[in-house]
């Protein structure tokens, strides 16, 4: 299902919730809208996916404007929408299997084809055994995966996920995400994802939307966003980013490199502040390849600590490795294989 | 205390327990409807499925006029209307019309009020999910609300036991009824106490039965 926003416009009051919006959101992909809170996403998403009517403007649904649609079709159309939130929004009167089978409910599915239907969401988000469990006995990932059943339930073409991870500790926001990734190839789903969070959109994302004040600032793929952000407000966003390449090992040192390396230096003290390497690169003929490097503090004192390969001719490596040990850092040297 | 007295309470407390009985069927029946409807007519930002701005004022004003009315004076102008549905204007089953009137406001602000309650995000799930407000009210307010109407409900019969005895007064039959002929008028302060007694079980009974089922409710969410 391809998506078509044409300058939609949504005000409250004097709220200009969304201004202006255009976007094109691809068939079959996962495509991240990222913003701070107030930037009209949760307006974007409540329009996009027919819980409300744009001031001015249109939606499109593979080539078919959807926005204007007589009611009754537009409730027909949302029983073809999954969605997710933030506070899962379950059904606190219904134990998770009862919740899963609440939209082919309302779709008026048989009997024995909604339990067959639970059964296999519950094995799908790997919860099989949770059916008869009362939704406040689930922890947070557990109830967002039942909300997740739960929305693909009636088998969908488009799933919104407003904010689905924010409540959730990293560890269980990496599971949900590789679930919701699974699905997506699964079961050929457009994927809109509502964000606050760089990391989702980085984890999950193929396309991105950056929204700022109701306007769309940026968009493009992920990996070109990344790579080139040209407004303030994805680099603000890029600069909150938590490492999820980078090992930090326990003395601190942050090791960017998969190739591993033969010496580790060890500064102490105000020998952290000087330019070292900068000066034995000028002085001897040798290349510094560093793959890792950290800060630690040890009682009153600082120890950097630096992982590299040093390359050049033998005599310069060894001249070279002789000045560093002069300058007062010492040098670790191991056999490592490449 | 004589056997016949004994058979007095006894018959009295029926008559109360009829009437809190029917009286609370009926008012449920007419109040729920009322309470579902102010909801749903209510403003959006209010939770309202479909906003009504001038029905939700009218229904609310309706109610709050009801609700103002001292229910002694309901009962008299509601003699005759008595008359009309029960054929009678005393006793026991004519108590019933104005018992059931008084209280069915109160049970559609209850009802309006646990409604609304109702987790917003919840229905946003169910609406985006393409339910019908028919179904959002009966297979989500209603069901989430439940324990919270159960609490209502178990006011509801206390306010309504509190009612019959004035109910009485006129003609109605019941406890307190029992307690202003015999106790007051006769001088039998032993009969006005068992009277009054009995209804603060009743009372209680009650309160600790809708404690109970509540909570109970409440434990298997």
């Amino acid at each position: 299902m391809q998506i078509e926003l044409k300058n939609l416009v949504r005000t409250y009051e004097t709220v200009h919730a969304v201004q202006d919006v255009s976007l094109s959101i691809p068939s079959n992909r996962i495509f991240g809208i990222i913003g701070l809170s107030g930037a009209g996403k949760s307006t974007l998403v409540r329009l996009v996916s027919l819980l409300e009517k744009p001031d001015s403007g249109e939606v499109f649904y593979d080539g078919q404007r959807v926005d204007d649609l007589p009611e009754k079709e537009i409730i027909n159309r949302r029983r073809h929408i999954g969605m997710i939130f933030q506070n899962f929004n379950l059904f606190s009167s219904r134990t998770a299997g009862r919740n899963i089978a609440y939209p082919m409910e309302i779709c008026r599915y048989p009997k024995e084809k909604i339990k067959a239907r639970v059964a296999e969401l519950l094995e799908l988000v790997g919860l099989a055994d949770r059916a008869d469990a009362p939704i406040s006995t689930l922890s947070g990932g557990q109830k967002q995966r039942i909300a997740i059943a739960r929305a693909l339930a009636c088998e969908p073409d488009i799933l919104f996920c407003d904010e689905a991870t924010s409540a959730l500790d990293p560890k269980t926001t990496q599971q949900i995400l590789a679930l919701i990734k699974d699905i997506q190839k699964k079961m050929n789903l457009t994927v809109v994802m509502i964000t606050h969070q760089m990391e989702v959109v980085r984890d999950a994302c193929d396309y991105v939307a950056v929204l700022s004040e109701g306007r769309v600032v940026e968009q493009g793929t992920v990996k070109d966003i990344f790579a080139n952000p040209k407004t303030n407000v994805t680099r603000e966003f890029m600069s909150h980013l938590t490492t999820n390449t980078q090992s930090v090992r326990e003395d601190g040192v942050v090791i960017w490199s998969d190739v591993p390396a033969h010496y580790t230096l060890r500064f102490l003290n105000d020998r952290v502040e000087t330019p070292v390497i900068s000066d034995i690169i000028r002085e001897f003929d040798v290349v510094f390849n560093i793959s890792g490097a950290g800060i630690q503090k040890v009682g009153d004192t600082k120890m950097g600590t630096m992982v590299c390969d040093i390359t050049g001719s033998p005599e310069a490596v060894n001249a070279a490795l002789d000045a560093i040990r002069e300058r007062g850092v010492t040098v670790e040297y191991e056999e490592v294989e490449k | 205390m004589t056997a016949a007295m004994w058979n007095l309470i006894w018959q009295s407390t029926l008559q109360t327990l009829s009437m809190v009985f029917f009286s609370t069927v009926f008012s449920v029946i007419l109040g729920l409807p009322l309470g579902i409807l102010l909801c749903i007519t209510s403003p959006m930002t209010q939770g309202g499925l479909k906003p009504m701005p001038a029905l939700n004022v009218v229904l609310g004003k309706i109610v709050n006029v009801l609700r103002s009315f001292p229910f002694i004076i309901l009962i008299i102008i509601l003699f005759p209307l008595s008359r009309v549905i029960m054929g009678t204007a005393i006793g026991t089953k004519a108590a019933i019309v104005p018992l059931s009137i008084a209280a069915a406001p109160f049970v559609a602000r209850i009802v309006e009020t646990s409604l609304k309650e109702v987790d917003p995000g919840v229905i946003q799930a169910a609406r985006v999910m393409g339910s019908t407000n028919s179904q959002i009210v009966f297979k989500v307010l209603l069901p989430e609300a439940l324990p919270s109407l159960v609490s209502g409900l178990t006011l509801t019969i206390i306010n309504l036991i509190g009612y019959s005895a004035m109910a009485g007064a006129i003609g109605g039959g019941g406890l307190g009824d029992l307690a202003i002929r015999y106790g007051f008028q006769r001088f039998r302060p032993d009969v006005m106490a068992i009277a009054v007694v009995v209804i603060l079980v009743l009372v209680e009974l009650i309160q600790f039965t809708g404690n109970r089922i509540s909570s109970r409710m409440m434990s298997r969410r």
